[in-house]
């Protein structure tokens, strides 16, 4: 029978398992991580003390909903957990768990790999103490930690608020929520955001909370650097008004919102297209998630729509899946559940214009920057290999010159902002200087994990 | 800092040839932000690093332990007896 195979455990993932399995299928679903739920339904374990219903805040019916479907369809589908799929090549998907190399082949995959934080370099962002804004939120659920005892809050993200309040609300001392979102662009988007007022409302009342318990929160601010011999000592801001402040912390949480996982789709054979909202590059899906003959894309993977989108794509795209082996679907839960999506997608198209990714910061970077952490690359020694003679233009041949991009997580936290280095610097539109390529493996696995790989 | 505490199995670890202790469930990189600054070394320069997305993405949290393999600090668990390295030359020296 047909190996049907969906890669990632979060609501995407699980939603779509729920509609195969409601077919009568049992596929396997492979999740990299010990446990399921993804990064923002992530489920602490059992030894923590942790209260998850107040963490989890409004969303906490929805999560333990995810939870309790996962629960109930355990035994009816093949589950691995722990596994990396590192490789796709001709309908095999190439794994990696506890140090075991595998195979699994499929005939047809969903690929709900979710996303990770979109960063955008700044002087002393490699400081111990600095981390992302969604890792701050995973470490606390899934560690019961918080990433030390005077936080800052930094960067332009719907996440920025709610991370500080579950901070806030777990014990952290919180410096300030440093919020470097243009007024302007706020009220531009505000239109967009309509189109979920909920939502809009919960990013609203999280920020009344912080302003409550009487959390410094600073405007329109922009992030000169983070400062520190070894680690974090304070950052340093220009706040709206443009006064200079620099606030003493031993921690930075710090993100532009949420970019996609797509390596495994480029490997699977997904196209991309340049999305000027979210100045990335994104795969192309159809309304349902098709994004290739057998392969199929859901949840923030395949477009940042939050959780609730997530899990709607996730079953729309097991749906397509059973509409293409020639089963019939029923038409109108998916008309509903494309709606859905659409509607979902589309306020986080408001969000992405309203926490808009700071080009400005990333022409205004100084020549010392570090661009690249994982080879430790600086802004200057890229703008310096463009402006060589014959320079490249383009940020595969940069890539390849500078090793920026060329490190162990293969560009994820340099690479849109690498885009814009070369774009600036070459002053040429930023679709026209390309897209890093995708390589197996997609993340580093041990020389003999590729030795056993069959030929 | 811990937020809340960890019920389980109290473990033992060397990091950096001293004794720290763990709670069964812990990952590699918690208990050694509870413990330290620093979780690596950068091999271009040797800049102090301490992991950056916390979710198994950025790869900037990569241990030495004492048997020379190299793991991701933010998705392994602590295990009772593990030895872990910060520094790849202390590691060396120590072999």
């Amino acid at each position: 029978m047909r190996n049907v195979v969906i890669v990632g455990g979060g609501p995407a993932g699980i939603r779509a398992a729920s509609v195969l399995v409601e077919a009568g299928l049992k596929p396997i679903l492979v999740n990299e991580t010990r446990q399921v739920g993804g990064q923002g339904y992530r489920a602490p374990a059992k030894s923590l003390a942790l209260d998850i219903k107040s963490l989890m805040g409004s969303e906490a019916g929805k999560y333990q909903r995810l939870h309790s479907l996962f629960a109930a369809l355990q035994d009816r589908i093949d589950y691995r957990p722990g596994t990396l799929v590192w490789g796709i090549h001709e309908k095999v998907l190439h794994t990696l768990s506890d140090g075991i190399a595998g195979t699994i082949p499929y005939d047809a995959l969903i690929l709900a790999t979710g996303a990770t934080d979109r960063t955008m370099p700044l002087p002393g962002w490699t400081l111990p103490g600095v981390f992302t804004l969604g890792g701050a939120q995973v470490i606390l659920k899934d560690q019961g930690c918080l990433i030390g005892n005077r936080i800052v809050f930094l960067g332009s993200s719907p996440l920025l608020f709610l991370a500080a309040l579950q901070y806030h609300k777990s014990g952290a001392s919180i410096a300030a929520v440093v919020d470097t979102t243009p007024l302007s662009a706020k009220r531009a988007a505000l239109r967009d955001l309509a189109a979920s007022p909920r939502t809009l409302a919960r990013g609203l009342m999280y920020r009344a909370a912080l302003h409550m318990a009487g959390i410094p929160i600073i405007d329109g601010a922009t992030p000169r650097g983070i400062h520190g011999e070894d680690h974090v000592e304070g950052v340093r801001v220009t706040d709206g008004r443009g006064r200079e402040r620099l606030i003493p912390c031993d921690a930075v949480a710090y993100g532009y919102g949420l970019k996609p996982e797509t390596q495994l789709a480029e490997l699977a054979g997904a196209r991309f297209r340049f999305d000027d909202i979210f100045r990335l590059w994104l795969p192309e899906v159809d309304t349902d998630g098709r994004a290739g003959a057998e392969l199929y894309l859901a949840g923030d993977g395949a477009a940042i729509g939050g959780a609730d989108a997530a899990e709607a794509s996730g079953a729309l795209a097991a749906h397509a899946l059973l509409e293409d082996m020639g089963r019939p679907q029923p038409q109108p839960e998916l008309a509903r559940l494309r709606q859905e999506v659409e509607r979902l997608r589309k306020f986080q198209r408001g969000l992405a214009k309203a926490f808009a990714w700071p080009v400005a910061q990333a022409a205004a970077l100084s020549d010392e920057t570090i661009a690249c952490r994982c080879e430790a690359v600086t802004v200057g020694e890229i703008r310096a290999a463009i402006r060589a003679p014959l320079g490249p233009r383009e940020v595969n041949r940069v890539k390849a010159i500078t090793r920026c991009g060329m490190g162990r997580c293969q560009g994820r936290f340099c690479g849109p902002a690498l885009q814009e280095i070369v774009s600036g610097t070459c002053n040429v539109p930023i679709e026209e200087v390309g897209r890093l390529r995708m390589q197996a493996p997609v993340k580093p696995i041990p020389l003999h994990a590729a030795a056993e790989m069959e030929p | 800092m811990r937020a809340v505490r960890r019920h389980g199995a109290l473990l033992r670890l060397t990091v950096d040839g001293n004794t720290v202790e763990a709670v069964e469930g812990d990952s590699l990189l918690a208990v050694l932000l509870l413990n330290g600054k620093a979780v690596r070394h950068l091999e271009f320069g040797g800049a102090p690093r301490a992991g950056f997305c916390l979710m198994g993405a950025c790869q900037d949290c990569w241990v030495l332990l004492g048997n020379g393999e190299r793991v991701r600090a933010c998705t392994t668990l602590a295990a009772n007896g593990m030895v872990i390295w910060t520094d790849r030359h202390e590691a060396k020296a120590n072999a």
